[in-house]
């Protein structure tokens, strides 16, 4: 590497477009298009019995209005249930227009394309639908009685079912060993739903020109979008593209795929021969996306004199709301990452998921992690307080040691892999911590508590990513990859990793990311997996065009490859920078061309006419032009770790809840842009924040969600958010070339761990359930 | 019915003919290509659509077009100047105070009036500030980072 720009806090690629205006969001595509509006449920569970679209069809604009009866066979099928599970015995997804029943407030029962959103919007709202309302099923514990039922052919209500065991070293089960430990606790943790809410909501753009299909959509897949819709559409693939422009952040919500929106949109561009644009607006993103993190978790555990767990036996109950499009990975996840930095004598987690008429749960940043750590981190408060010991000694009795890497817990990942810890160093970073906090020399008084947190998070989860590199004939280097952006700065890191792999000045590398038509097989960006998996395509993708170009430019200098180095994009031999070749002349040379259009490829003919009249001008095995591709799939996912500690103040009288100090030690292995990386911290802990103190889904009994606004659901504002203090521990991962682990995730996972930690600490009662608010505490002190 | 109104949008004077109920939101995205303003809840509580009328800032999903006939509004297009970005956006962008940067150009608005009324502002001020701004990416600490150093550009360069 000659350009050290790995590492470094490089200022962000994409800034100066997103500071000026020059963004391009979904709703800024197409000003021609014609506009899309949904007619959605009133009710969470309701028999369709008519749709009357009589009285909107006088509206001026108006263009078509669908119901499902419209939609041919192929597009009106039920989406694609994505991941598949055994233990998901009942998956059930929604149909892109409802059928005969609607189960959440909000599902989509009748499309309308309009000249614009207004004249659409006045026909919806003119649109009658008669709906037979039936009984609903909201909450968790109304759920598993099963009186009444989300799904007619899904008894109990129940979607999956999964037990998993990891027997202890002597072969006993959990449940034998906590029955026979020294001391036991029972006990029961709640996680009420938030959501992601990332500022832009979905959206979607289509334009059929009567043989091509380009699609845009607010999405962090924009290959899978490709896919699906080529399938519900029977497209041939090659005539699809999607594309991810600017994206106005994801956090999980955007992973799922197909929308309905993205089937409809585009299939009613191509009935009506026009370009269609449908904007989600807020109301629509609470009542029809997706939400996350409602479990309830009853943990049994036993552990020996000095806190150390002999046994642990976890029943999870999973809300994943209406539908299963995106399967069961929450509670998956949540149940293989509860372990932590920790070895566990013997572990048993069996988890239901279970329907209600509420928005459907897929991944929300943090996955399942939130609810796990919640779990692992309480039990650990719960056994220090038991055995009246510190917190962070209990923890520490307890952490995998640091030379005990691999280190193999036994159970199946969320990506079917074993669960084997890659590397880090958990007593390190809690010594970080307690340092970085001042854990030993707090001072306790009343209504002041300090709090901690522990995780490990799998990152960087497969099956693959690639990355293509093309230096072309004037020096610049383009690299794309398939996955896509809304916000991590992959233009910038990604550059980054080109710079330093190539030898080339950042100034001349672009990054395109999430377009078909530059990149057609990628996964998506989600689990933490970007720099991991695309970062390391990318490297080994200018690899491979960094070998070609030494070769090349060896035959030009009449050197060793092995005896040449790329400074500032120039090939030149070590020690002797006057025997030097730019790349842009390398690119040349590696396009025998015939045309010349301007003075490079001039300069190609020139070559292409030297070259000897008995060899192919492109060698065999050769291709022409300087560029590389190149996959990285890993064997397993990387597993990064945290630590979080905060102290509180509560209000004596109020009980209000202030964060005074939030302190994170974090290790996601070799650092490739630290700025960035703190960036993702910050937005992680303040999502935490939101999730513990403040955000909450307020259903009613009837299933409304009666906060679907920005007015009531109340994400936190600048003061809200306590100053994040962070120390960075690096243990790089001997797992991909570049040593990376995920950090997308990170700042969530622990923070309602830590903030219950913190409060039980200053009010001397146990926070079981969060998130919660002034009032709760006051409610708990007085119970 | 629609309305003739003219803006004076970053300087210019443009005519359009709205309806009355067009948002200046919608007006100046879809009417007259301006959309760097973004739209993030069109219920006047995110801050993304924030403009400045007449140096004030203010929601423009709350706003009807039609109210601002004749009035100066300056959107994110218009923060640059012709020596290039203004001491707010070299800030944001040298302390990452944006990540998607959807939420970006409401803080902009807001932080160069902010700084125009008070150019020495205290932590407490900022954060009050920028408190009716929601980002849902930063966490806001590098906003809080970039407003300081908005206004030591602004000093610097007075």
């Amino acid at each position: 590497m000659t350009t050290k720009l790995f590492g470094e806090p490089v200022q962000r690629r994409e800034d100066p477009r997103l500071l000026t205006g020059g963004g391009r969001y979904l709703d800024d595509l197409g000003p021609d298009a014609l506009a899309a509006a949904f007619v959605r449920a009133p009710h969470a569970h309701a028999r369709i019995r008519d749709i009357d679209v009589g009285p909107a069809l006088d509206v001026e604009g108006l263009v078509a209005i669908y119901t499902w009866e419209d939609l041919p066979e192929r597009v009106g099928r039920p989406l694609p249930l994505l991941i598949p599970h055994p233990a998901l015995t009942h998956g059930r997804t929604a149909y892109p227009l409802a059928r005969d029943v609607v189960r959440h407030v909000g599902e989509p029962v009748v499309m309308v394309v309009a000249a614009d959103r207004y004249a659409a919007e006045d026909a919806c709202a003119l649109i009658e639908v008669d709906y037979e309302v039936l009984k609903p099923v909201v909450g968790l514990e109304e759920a598993v009685q099963g009186a009444a039922l989300v799904h007619e052919d899904v008894p109990g209500n129940v979607g999956a079912h999964l037990v998993q065991e990891v027997p202890g070293a002597d072969g006993r089960g959990a449940r034998e060993a906590i029955e026979t430990a020294p001391h036991t606790l029972a006990f029961r943790l709640d996680i009420e739903r938030s959501a992601s809410m990332p500022l832009e909501g979905r959206g979607v753009h289509a334009r059929w020109d009567g043989r091509d299909l380009r699609v845009h959509s607010s999405t962090q897949t924009s290959t899978s979008v490709r896919m699906a819709v080529a399938a519900a559409l029977g497209l041939p693939l090659p005539r699809v593209e999607v594309i991810a422009p600017d994206v106005g952040g994801g956090f999980g919500v955007k992973i799922v795929h197909p929308w309905p929106e993205e089937i409809l949109v585009p299939w009613a561009a191509m009935t009506l021969g026009r370009e269609i644009k449908w904007t989600e607006d807020r109301r629509e993103h609470f009542i029809s996306s997706a939400h996350e993190r409602g479990q309830v978790q009853y943990v049994r555990v036993g552990f020996d004199d000095d806190g150390r767990v002999l046994g642990l036996d976890v029943t999870i109950l999973h809300d994943h709301g209406a539908y299963t499009p995106y399967g069961i990975i929450v509670p998956i996840v949540t149940s293989t990452q509860l372990l932590g930095p920790y070895k566990i004598g013997a572990y048993r987690v069996e988890f239901s998921a279970v329907y209600t008429n509420t928005v459907q749960v897929t991944p929300y940043r943090g996955a399942g992690r939130p609810q796990g750590v919640f779990c692992m981190e309480r039990t650990m408060d719960k056994i220090a307080r038991h055995l009246g010991r510190d917190r962070a000694e209990v923890r520490a009795a307890n952490f995998i040691g640091p030379g005990e890497f691999p280190y193999d817990q036994g159970m199946t990942f969320q990506d079917g892999r074993p669960l084997i810890y890659d590397s880090g160093d958990y007593p390190e970073m809690l010594r970080l911590l307690k340092e970085l906090i001042g854990w030993d020399s707090f001072e306790r008084a009343p209504g002041r508590g300090i709090g901690i947190g522990c995780y490990v998070e799998g990152t960087g989860v497969g099956p693959y990513e690639g990355g293509h590199v093309q230096i072309t004939s004037d020096g610049r280097v383009h690299v794309s990859t398939g996955l896509t952006s809304q916000g991590q700065g992959h233009e910038t890191v990604f550059a980054q990793i080109a710079a330093s792999e190539l030898g080339v000045p950042i100034e001349r590398i672009s990054v395109v990311t999430g377009d078909t038509r530059r990149f057609g097989y990628a996964v998506g960006t989600f689990a933490s997996r970007a720099a991991v998996v695309s970062g390391s395509a990318i490297a080994l993708a200018c690899r491979k065009v960094r070998e070609k170009a030494l070769r090349i430019a060896a035959d030009a200098l009449e050197a060793d490859p092995a005896d040449l180095e790329i400074t500032d994009g120039i090939v030149h031999v070590a020690g002797a920078p006057n025997a030097a070749v730019p790349l842009s002349t390398v690119a040349v040379l590696a396009n025998p061309l015939r045309y010349a259009f301007d003075e490079e490829t001039a300069r190609a003919t020139q070559f292409a006419g030297a070259a000897a009249p008995d060899r192919p001008p492109v060698a065999e095995g050769e291709e022409p032009g300087l560029e590389g591709r190149d996959y990285y799939s890993p064997i397993r996912s990387t597993f990064a770790a945290g630590m979080h500690a905060a102290i509180v103040e509560t209000d004596p009288d109020t009980a209000e809840i202030r964060v005074l100090r939030y302190a994170v030690v974090h290790d996601c292995g070799r650092l490739i842009n630290p700025m960035i990386v703190e960036g993702q911290i910050h937005g992680g802990v303040a999502q935490g924040i939101g999730g513990a103190l403040y955000e909450r889904m307020a259903y009613d009994p009837h299933g409304q969600l009666v906060n679907a606004s920005f007015m009531d659901f109340l994400m936190p504002y600048a003061t809200e958010v306590p100053h994040v203090e962070t120390a960075h521990l690096e243990t790089p991962s001997p797992l991909n070339p570049l040593g990376v682990k995920g950090a997308g995730e990170a700042g969530v996972i622990p923070v309602s761990a830590v903030i219950a930690s913190a409060i039980e600490d200053a009010e001397g009662f146990p926070i079981d359930r969060m998130p919660i608010s002034p009032s709760d505490l006051f409610h708990l002190r007085t119970t | 019915m629609e309305h003739e109104i003219t803006l004076v949008v970053n300087g210019a004077a443009r005519r359009v003919r709205v309806p009355a109920r067009r948002l200046l939101s919608d007006c100046l995205r879809h009417d007259l290509g301006l959309t760097g303003t973004h739209v993030g809840c069109e219920h006047g509580v995110c801050g993304c659509c924030t403009v400045l009328l007449d140096g004030e800032p203010v929601r423009s999903c709350l706003t009807f077009a039609v109210t601002v006939d004749g009035r100066e509004i300056t959107t994110v297009e218009g923060l640059a100047g012709p020596d290039g970005l203004s001491p707010v956006q070299r800030a944001f962008a040298e302390c990452h105070g944006l990540q998607c940067g959807f939420c970006t150009p409401g803080f902009l608005c807001t932080v160069t009036a902010f700084l125009e009324a008070n150019p020495v502002p205290t932590e407490e001020e900022v954060l009050e500030g920028i408190s009716g701004n929601l980002c849902r990416c930063t966490g806001y600490q590098n906003i809080v980072k970039a407003v300081h150093r908005a206004a030591e550009l602004m000093a610097e360069e007075a």
